[in-house]
């Protein structure tokens, strides 16, 4: 009890004391570098922005309502829809735009990677044609796919009324692209060391090919397979956080990238809020994947960390 | 007297068809606002963290948007190459561009994209600033006035031998501007030019696009909100920008203002309202709509003897606009502008939004912008006047302008007077003064006005 909760009190304590110490000495173009209290100000600030934003909103739907029922009033047949509210998107949406974001690019990369992952695994002779692409294609940063990706989509996403923006479509996919890579590595490797012992069992009752994948190579490889995807999310995430800051593509990455540009004097209290939010949301989904993984893992004595 | 019995003449025109069209119920209630239905209500505006863009911040929060039908989301961009191409690909309805981006994009400098334009948003509004180091050797070259303070307006004569010295010790001297067809870069290399500083040529048909052949000043692009932290690195010594990025660097103790572009051209054109040429097309009404609620926003700023700017002030902070600080802000919109600290002066047209018909989409404007792109080898090779005439008219569109002030007028929003007479009104300023190099501009003669300059290409020549 003492060590897991007094020594982490404790490291956090010292952060905080250094932090606050070493801000104040550093005098930065827009003022102090912000310590402690001043950035949880900016986050009690950013929460009352969310608040307010709200009422807002709240009065931009009466607004319209009462406009659309001015409309029908006038002429029954009138078309009248309720638009989504076009104010700013707080820290708070933010943060929901950008977890949207990363999960769509992580599923979409996961189910492309898992079964080429397997195929690889299961054949050497896939894996040693697809080995120097994913060797090539794997350390390439987002920065380098994201103009690519922009403007692929932009030429070949045309729609008058598109379902999803085109923003979140470069961003997802600039994700995508970047978190394949540990998936598809470590499932090969899983898949490629199951034990020898398992396949000759396999081999002794007849397995048919689909029946030894399901029972037998996947179930041994899961350990591997959610490391893997782990590491992708974890990287997925931030990738997100670069690739919206560059593309100014809606998300917390936006955020931090207006606020430097902003450059008020709580600019940089601002960004430090967000350094926390993306920090925490990243250990937040690492959590969240490891309790997945202890879920469907078969090995219950495997230290997982 | 004519015009007063045209415009009965039209209103009763409509009327007529009006009453044929629809419910008598409907006209009375909603003739006038619902005259035209919209295409789009759902808009998508991109704007460049400046001050200038505060005519959409204030159709946005003055419900002038809503007034007309239009639901419009404001988005700030990177950069102006970003907020562009967006504007292209449709992602962008329209943004807040920089005069010579329509006119860039539609002649294929850069970007090819015919985009059009039918409000002018803004006068003047820029400044050069230097860095502190640079300041330090100019003033030793700059003639002072009683009270000790350099005299106004500081001509780059006295830049001329720093950059010399730049020269000598074998460093370059580098400038930062927004973007290669930016009326920064165009008051920069004019500023410049005016004091026998060459900002070098462009050789698009070469496949330069650098702007620096045999220039003395090398001048490069960087977004307007980075301009200060780039100057605070050394990577630039000096840029031209839109406020508040020059009074933010007085307030960073960074680098200092030596001029407003005011003082380089009297009530010059600043920021227009771009869209692209296919989106006007299709969604014409839409357009009249937005640019109606522009027109009421650009009057509020200038109302009342800039009554409401402190209010402007204010809106301009928050985060999802400009974002800089109230006093920064405040310093320019308020007609005062901070050159070196301390040295607060009275500029009381800094920043004019619709006095002056600031509003109006000048040919003239626009042809001073091609002339600045041939003068500086953008346009590679000479153009006979007639070309600079077509080219402003494919692009500038006072008729659009001229249709949305009407309807404001039938309305009873705003008074004719307010206007230029439409029925007289050439698109032509008449030829104008106040120039830093005492040079007259004549619209409607563009040849006659590059042979005046010393520095730059002018008739046939080529790089």
């Amino acid at each position: 009890m003492v060590r897991h909760l007094l020594i982490p009190l404790i490291a956090i304590a010292i952060f905080l004391g250094v932090w606050s110490a070493a801000a104040k000495n550093i005098q930065t173009s827009l003022g102090e570098l912000p310590g402690p209290v001043a950035v949880w100000q900016q986050a009690g600030a950013l929460l009352d922005e969310h608040i307010s934003e709200r009422a807002k909103a709240a009065a931009f739907y009466q607004r319209q309502e009462e406009r659309n029922a001015a409309k029908l009033a006038e002429d029954p047949a009138a078309e009248v829809k309720i638009r989504p509210y076009t104010g700013k998107p707080t820290f708070i949406d933010q943060i929901g735009t950008s977890l949207f974001t990363v999960a769509t690019g992580f599923i979409l990369a996961t189910l492309i990677a898992l079964p080429v992952g397997i195929a690889c695994g299961m054949s050497a002779t896939l894996y040693t044609a697809l080995n120097p692409l994913i060797q090539i294609f794997k350390p390439v940063s987002p920065l380098a796919w994201l103009p690519l990706v922009t403007m692929v989509v932009s030429a070949l996403y045309v729609s008058d009324d598109p379902l999803l923006a085109k923003s979140f479509v470069n961003s997802a996919i600039t994700v995508t692209l970047c978190c394949l890579w540990p998936t598809i590595i470590n499932t090969t490797v899983g898949v490629a060391s199951v034990s020898k012992d398992l396949l000759n069992v396999s081999r002794v009752l007849r397995l048919g090919w689909f029946t030894k994948t399901v029972k037998i190579v996947l179930p041994s490889a899961l350990p591997l397979m959610f490391t893997g995807m782990r590491l992708s999310l974890g990287i997925g995430w931030m990738v997100l956080i670069a690739a919206e800051m560059l593309a100014q593509n809606p998300g917390l990455g936006k955020f931090v990238w207006d606020e430097f540009q902003n450059g008020s004097s709580s600019s940089l209290a601002r960004i430090m809020v967000a350094v926390f939010a993306i920090g925490l949301v990243g250990f937040l989904l690492d959590r969240g994947m490891l309790l997945l993984q202890r879920r469907v893992s078969w090995d219950r004595n495997a230290v997982l960390r | 007297m004519t015009q007063d019995r045209q415009r009965t003449g039209s209103t009763r025109r409509r009327f007529i068809k009006h009453t044929t069209l629809a419910l008598a119920g409907l006209l009375l209630l909603g003739g006038q606002t619902q005259a035209a239905k919209l295409e789009k209500e759902e808009l998508k505006f991109g704007f460049i963290k400046l001050t200038d863009m505060a005519p959409l911040a204030i159709a946005y929060e003055k419900g002038y948007f809503e007034d007309e039908g239009l639901y419009v989301t404001l988005e700030a961009q990177a950069n102006w190459k970003v907020l562009l191409d967006r504007v292209i690909t449709g992602e962008l309805d329209g943004a807040h561009m920089l005069a010579g981006q329509p006119l860039g994009a539609t002649i294929g400098f850069g970007t090819q994209a015919h985009i059009i334009t039918a409000f002018s948003m803004d006068l003047n509004g820029n400044g050069i600033t230097v860095s502190n180091a640079v300041w330090e050797e100019m003033k030793s070259h700059l003639p002072k006035g009683k009270d000790g303070k350099p005299l106004h307006p500081i001509k780059a004569d006295a830049l001329k031998p720093v950059i010399e010295k730049f020269r000598k010790e074998g460093k370059p001297f580098n400038m930062g501007m927004v973007f290669p067809v930016s009326t920064h870069n165009y008051e920069l290399r004019y500023w410049l030019a005016a004091g026998g500083i060459h900002p070098g040529y462009y050789a698009p048909h070469k496949g330069d696009t650098s702007g620096q052949l045999k220039a003395e000043a090398l001048l490069s692009v960087t977004p307007p909100p980075q301009m200060p932290a780039t100057l605070e690195a050394g990577t630039i010594n000096g840029y031209c920008v839109g406020e508040p990025w020059n009074q933010q660097a007085v307030f960073k103790g960074i680098g200092v203002p030596v001029i407003t572009d005011y003082e380089i051209w009297k009530n010059n054109p600043e920021k227009v309202f771009g869209v692209s040429a296919a989106w006007a097309e299709k969604h014409p009404n839409t357009h009249k709509a937005v640019i109606k609620a522009l027109i009421r926003a650009a009057r509020w700023l200038d109302e009342n003897d800039n009554a409401n700017r402190a209010e402007a002030v204010q809106i301009l902070a928050r985060p999802q606009y400009v974002g800089a600080d109230v006093n920064v802000i405040a310093n320019s919109m308020t007609g005062t502008f901070e050159y070196e600290k301390g040295d607060k002066r009275a500029v009381p047209d800094f920043n004019v939004f619709f006095r002056y018909h600031a509003t109006y989409p000048y040919y003239s404007d626009a042809v001073w912008y091609l002339t600045q792109m041939r003068r500086w080898g953008q346009i590679s090779e000479g153009k006979p006047d007639s070309w600079y005439m077509e080219t402003a008219k494919k692009v500038y569109r006072p008729d659009i302008y001229a249709a949305a002030a009407q309807e404001l007028i039938a309305e009873g929003k705003m008074q004719a007077e307010e206007f230029p007479d439409f029925a007289t009104e050439s698109g032509f300023r008449p030829p104008q003064t106040g120039f830093i190099d005492g040079i007259t501009y004549d619209g409607r003669k563009p040849n006659d006005y590059l042979r005046q300059f010393a520095i730059g290409l002018k008739d046939k020549e080529q790089i």
